[in-house]
């Protein structure tokens, strides 16, 4: 909502410069987000005649004016303006003069012809020129030839004024209108407001006398005021009121459709304006509209209406959507002579329902559907008769016809000092209470201890004692109410076990070198073909939204890897190909038995390249054994134990030879691997990509609690390495299982250090050493006991795999 | 025995004139050879002490003791010069170039928006909020008609939102969650929790993410009040922000509150003067809070006339974007390592 401060003045005395206005309507819950000085910086400025006009000599498309501002000498000013001629009243600018944008006019030679001043383009005034003729859009600004000659062009176009830019809340429709803003005004300036001028007195017949009004929808319609003007001359509407309408942002059109826009602006209340002989019968039937109904709506469109909409029509169909738009058959044209004016209330709902279906938003339907005040009807009708009158634009017929079944008692509610205080924790008197309410023209009246409160009619937002406190809040100054903290029983604040294990397993990866991304949890359906997942899996059954932003946003992920590769993909375009990375977020499955889909945390990972070298340490590439040790690291922290691993078949986003797939008792856990090269392509990724996704509810169902202490060892351990050839393909987990098998109860731990395969050992095979360490709770162990071990585990590789040592 | 004890003391003289000069450990090792070895001048003097008379043996012997200990205590004293001395030379010799670079190590960061979102839960933690969580894909119910907003309510349109049926939709704001958490709760009390999440909105532009995260607080007991939602946003604003920080509450309107306020922080570039970041207000508005609606504590099960309570909701991305001096909301999405890796 623009508001010029020019026009405001008319209803309530600013009393405080306008920055001060502005902050205190911003802490009063109207906030100003911008303050608009549009005539700021523009001096010497004046109306000027053009006397005579000769084309330059020197240039085709210049012309030498002579132009005179009534006083002084005449100026030669030299204008390539194509759209004035000689008897013309423009805007001049003269030597010294600043324009909007900071240009300042100097005298000047053009092609050597001096020129002392310019006529000057409603741009270089700083208007809109979008409201302005084509014409003159683009050339000097043409003015009305009766004006003074010598006028500071400033005053004349407005341009004195300050324009506050409101940026209401939806609860405030009322201060969708100048005298609305000047409630607000006068309540905090302790002022009153001067309402406009609604006396009228009429001539010949009423309205009741020629017109009838049906409302065949009062659920829908609560009241309906009509007023009948004749003898109308359409034509332009003065200057000032188009000056204010643009000030207001709306386009002047004519005189009648100038005063319905100038009194919605004014009071709030949106009017409509029929042409009276169009109206079969001079009827009025306001009821809901039939099925297919059609309208042709003022804007030209066809509109195919609906039987929940509510209609205006009259014995032979519809002639406007009611409060949304006019038709083009009634609509008032430079022809009409008599005008037949609804000043109505329409139900919001159904407003906003109509506007909706029918994708149309006028400043008329975003104030229905805000709420409007019922009984305003009458004011707003007799406003815009008296406008009618004082421009002159015709003839008022006397009297109204108002048709009011909505017509009920005003709202009162009881409002308690006590819960003044109990909610905003300070004790605001009863009578200071009573005094904001009466400024904001609330009627508050004692009762007992309390007040009854009377809501006026245009406060269609406030229902209930707590809307009171709020009322009473922001004029009172929210920030004037005091700093405390919570009493009463204290609460523990902690996270939950689930919560800490996800903080834990990110510090985790993040301590294993991986950045952690954040991704949009919708995506492309195609990204799963990207992803190698077949047609049939269920993953491809995915939450679809209705109305996505584009079609790559278009369904809820099912799983995570796909956005990841999209990163790495990225990263790799942008010449970043060492990275690894992980995200912990939610993928969405639909559920056959909830409306709601089942919402499961995944972790997942990918990565890259390699981790940064150094000139004194190599390069460790990411492969498929970097992540297998990240995620037995990350499940050594979590506490998580008794996993088993199996080769991942029939995966088609990994690798069928480089991936392995988690589980513990039989459910699976991820996987983890190298991406399969079709997959790689699909992304445009570099040729090795190591992955995992991993089921977080499962991780967090099955993580450990902390464990207990376990006594130190009091006697040392002998370690001892032991390296055996066996066939390639013999699997160093099976290797592991027989040398724990034949270890004795004194192997506490093995693990591999080496595997080679070359020259020293014979083709087809393969060497692996371990290392085994022996411990004793009671005693040290002798080399003899340990060498018994051992030979008995060289004797069941032998056996079992054909294993030889080597040396 | 004169001429004996006069050889004792010219060895003593030539012995310890050529410590003084010995410069090595091996030089130093030939003297003590040559002088107290048992082939060595001092032995070969006392050997020859056999031709002397009893009486005169001790005093020669004392003598010989003497020159001998002398003679050992100078070597000795030599030779911990000349170590310390090689050892000097050897500590010279094995100086790096300590402007060479540090070995790489390769830790991971959490991303900016986790690192806020810790923050905001560390603060309201310490204030006795514990942390709930909800749906992201959430019915109507909980995210517009509990909240206050029935079908067809103009504030619907504050929202533009992802409907995935008529019935159920992307939340618009974590304060679907609030409702959750009273409905489980009601009718106990007290209720203080924060609500960490990602919300989702129909809007993509420099300032606005179709997917971004919001922290939403609830607080309800029997006398809760707004003043004590002042308080408690102003000291998170001090812990967030800065002890310098003020804030400052402005009316607002959401369905869900009455009354309702937007807070203000004192901008922290320019301490509340006016620069370009707070568009010279002084002020940047963070968060949007009330007390909660009567309807709303209703419809989860709380008696209105009894209890009451305050919510708020704030945007993660926006005080990452205070916090970090980000200038584009998009790059919190956009997953560049040369982003991240700043953080």
């Amino acid at each position: 909502m623009r508001v010029s401060l020019k026009w405001l003045r008319e209803y309530v005395d600013i009393t405080v410069p306008s920055g001060e206005l502005a902050e205190r309507l911003t802490l009063a819950g109207l906030a100003v987000e911008g303050v608009e000085r549009p005539g700021e910086g523009i001096e010497k400025v004046y109306t000027g005649k053009i006397l005579s006009m000769e084309p330059h000599p020197g240039a085709d498309k210049l012309f030498i004016c002579r132009v005179t501002t009534g006083e002084g000498e005449d100026l030669q000013i030299v204008t390539g303006a194509a759209n004035v001629s000689p008897g013309h009243v423009v805007p001049v600018a003269l030597e010294g003069a600043r324009l909007a944008g900071g240009m300042v006019i100097k005298k000047a030679r053009l092609r050597g012809v001096e020129s002392r001043g310019m006529l000057c383009s409603g741009q270089e005034l700083g208007l809109d020129t979008g409201f302005m003729p084509p014409d003159q859009a683009h050339g000097v600004m043409i003015l009305d030839r009766e004006l003074p000659l010598g006028m500071d062009v400033k005053e004349l176009l407005g341009l004195d004024d300050t324009i506050l830019d409101l940026e209401l809340t939806p609860n405030r429709g009322d201060c969708l209108s100048m005298v609305g803003v000047a409630r607000e005004v006068a309540a905090l300036l302790g002022q009153r407001v001067r309402m406009p001028k609604t006396r009228v007195a009429g001539t010949g017949p009423g309205p009741g006398e020629v017109a009838r009004v049906d409302i065949d929808a009062p659920d829908l319609c609560g009241r309906y005021v009509v007023r009948l003007f004749r003898n109308i001359r359409v034509g332009p509407s003065p200057r000032w009121m188009q000056e204010r309408l643009r000030a207001a942002g709306v386009r002047p059109i004519s005189n009648i459709v100038d005063i319905t826009n100038y009194v919605m602006m004014e009071l709030g209340q949106p009017l409509h304006a029929f042409d009276y002989d169009t109206l079969r019968e001079g009827r009025i039937i306001v009821r809901r509209a039939l099925k297919d109904e059609k309208l042709v709506s003022l804007d030209g469109n066809e509109r195919r209406l609906g039987e929940e909409m509510l209609v205006i029509a009259d014995p032979s169909g519809a002639v406007a959507v009611a409060g949304v738009m006019g038709g083009l058959a009634t609509e008032v044209t430079g022809g009409t002579t008599s005008v037949l004016l609804e000043s109505a209330h329409f139900n919001p709902v159904s407003i906003r329902r109509t506007s909706r279906a029918l994708g149309l938003r006028s400043e008329s339907s975003s104030r229905f559907e805000k709420g409007v005040d019922i009984t305003g009807c009458l004011r707003a009708a007799d406003r815009a008769a008296r406008l009618l009158l004082d421009l002159g634009a015709g003839e008022v017929a006397p009297g109204v016809v108002d048709n009011y079944p909505g017509q009920a008692p005003p709202r009162t509610i009881i409002l308690r000092p006590g819960r003044i205080e109990h909610l905003l924790g300070v004790a605001i008197p009863r009578h200071e209470a009573a005094g904001i309410l009466d400024g904001l023209e609330f009627q508050p009246k004692v009762v007992g201890d309390d007040l009854l409160v009377t809501v006026p009619g245009h406060r269609v937002d406030v229902s209930l004692e707590e809307d009171l406190v709020e009322e009473v809040a922001r004029v009172y100054g929210y920030n004037r109410i005091p700093y405390t903290l919570p009493s009463g029983v204290s609460t523990r604040g902690a996270r939950t076990p689930r919560q800490s294990l996800e903080a834990s397993v990110k510090d985790c990866l993040v301590a294993l070198g991986l950045y952690e991304l954040v991704t949009f949890s919708f995506t492309a359906p195609s990204s799963l073909d990207r992803a190698g997942v077949p047609q049939d899996s269920p993953l491809r059954n995915a939450i679809r939204l209705q109305n996505p932003l584009s079609e790559e946003q278009s369904v809820m992920r099912t799983m995570l890897l796909p956005g990841l590769l999209e990163v790495l993909a990225r990263n790799g375009s942008r010449r970043v190909t060492d990275l690894a990375v992980f995200e912990l977020g939610k993928v969405f499955l639909p559920s056959s038995s909830d409306p709601l889909p089942a919402e499961k945390t995944v972790l997942a990972a990918a990565a890259t390249g390699g981790a940064p070298a150094s000139w004194n340490r190599p390069k460790q590439y990411y492969d498929f054994y970097y992540f297998k040790g990240m995620a037995e690291t990350l499940f050594g922290r979590v506490g998580l134990a008794g996993y088993s691993l199996e080769r991942e078949t029939g995966n088609n986003l990994f690798h069928p030879g480089k991936a392995a797939r988690y589980s513990i008792a039989g459910r699976p856990l991820g996987v983890v691997g190298e991406l399969h090269p079709d997959v790689l392509e699909n992304y445009r990724l570099p040729p090795v990509v190591v992955a995992m996704e991993i089921d977080f509810e499962m991780l967090a169902d099955l993580a450990g609690q902390t464990g207990k202490y376990r006594p130190l060892p009091k006697f040392p351990g002998i370690e001892r390495d032991l390296a055996v050839i066996v066939r390639q393909g013999v699997a160093a987990r099976d290797i592991v299982r027989v040398i724990s098998k034949f270890g004795g109860g004194m192997l506490r731990e093995v693990s591999l250090f080496d595997v080679y395969r070359g020259k020293q050992v014979k083709e087809g095979c393969q060497s692996m050493a371990f290392t085994l360490k022996f411990q004793a709770g009671d005693r040290t162990l002798t080399d003899q006991e340990v060498n018994g071990f051992l030979a008995a585990v060289a004797g069941a590789l032998s056996r079992e795999f054909g294993a030889e040592l080597r040396n | 025995m004169e001429q004996l004890e006069h050889n004792l003391q010219s060895i003593q003289a030539r012995a310890l004139e050529e410590i003084e000069g010995a410069d090595s450990l091996e030089s130093l090792n030939e003297l003590r050879v040559r002088y107290l070895g048992k082939k060595g001048e001092l032995t070969a003097v006392l050997r020859s002490m056999g031709a002397l008379g009893r009486d005169e043996r001790p005093r020669v012997g004392q003598v010989a003791n003497s020159v001998r200990k002398e003679i050992e205590g100078r070597i000795s004293l030599r030779l911990s010069l000349i170590k310390d001395k090689l050892k000097r030379e050897t500590l010279a010799g094995e100086s790096l170039d300590i402007t060479l670079p540090g070995t790489a190590f390769n830790l991971g960061r959490l991303h900016p928006l986790t690192v806020v979102t810790r923050q905001i839960e560390g603060i309201f933690l310490g204030m006795g909020f514990s942390i709930a969580e909800g749906p992201e894909v959430e019915l109507d119910y909980y995210n517009f008609e509990a909240l206050n907003l029935p079908k067809d309510h103009p504030a619907r349109d504050m929202q533009d939102t992802f409907f995935i049926t008529s019935e159920t939709l992307l939340r618009t704001h974590t304060s679907p969650v609030q409702v959750r958490t009273m409905e489980r709760t009601a009718p106990a009390l007290p209720v203080r929790v924060i609500a960490p999440g990602k919300v989702y909105r129909r809007d993509d532009d420099a300032t606005h993410s179709p997917m971004f995260h919001q922290v939403e607080g609830l607080a309800i007991d029997r006398r809760i009040a707004l003043s004590d939602l002042r308080g408690v946003l102003q000291v998170f604003a001090e812990q967030m922000f800065g002890p310098e920080t003020r804030t400052r509450f402005r009316p607002s309107y959401f369905p869900f509150t009455e009354p309702s306020a937007e807070v203000d922080i004192s901008c922290a570039m320019c301490g509340g003067k006016g620069c370009r970041i707070c568009s010279h207000t002084g002020w940047l508005e963070i968060l949007g809070c009330g007390m909660v609606h009567p309807r709303v504590l209703e419809m989860s099960g709380y008696n209105s006339g009894e209890v009451s309570g305050f919510a708020f909701g704030m945007g993660v991305e926006r005080i990452a974007i205070l916090k970090y001096g980000i200038d584009d909301m998009r790059l919190l999405f956009d997953n560049d390592m040369r982003f991240l890796s700043q953080f």
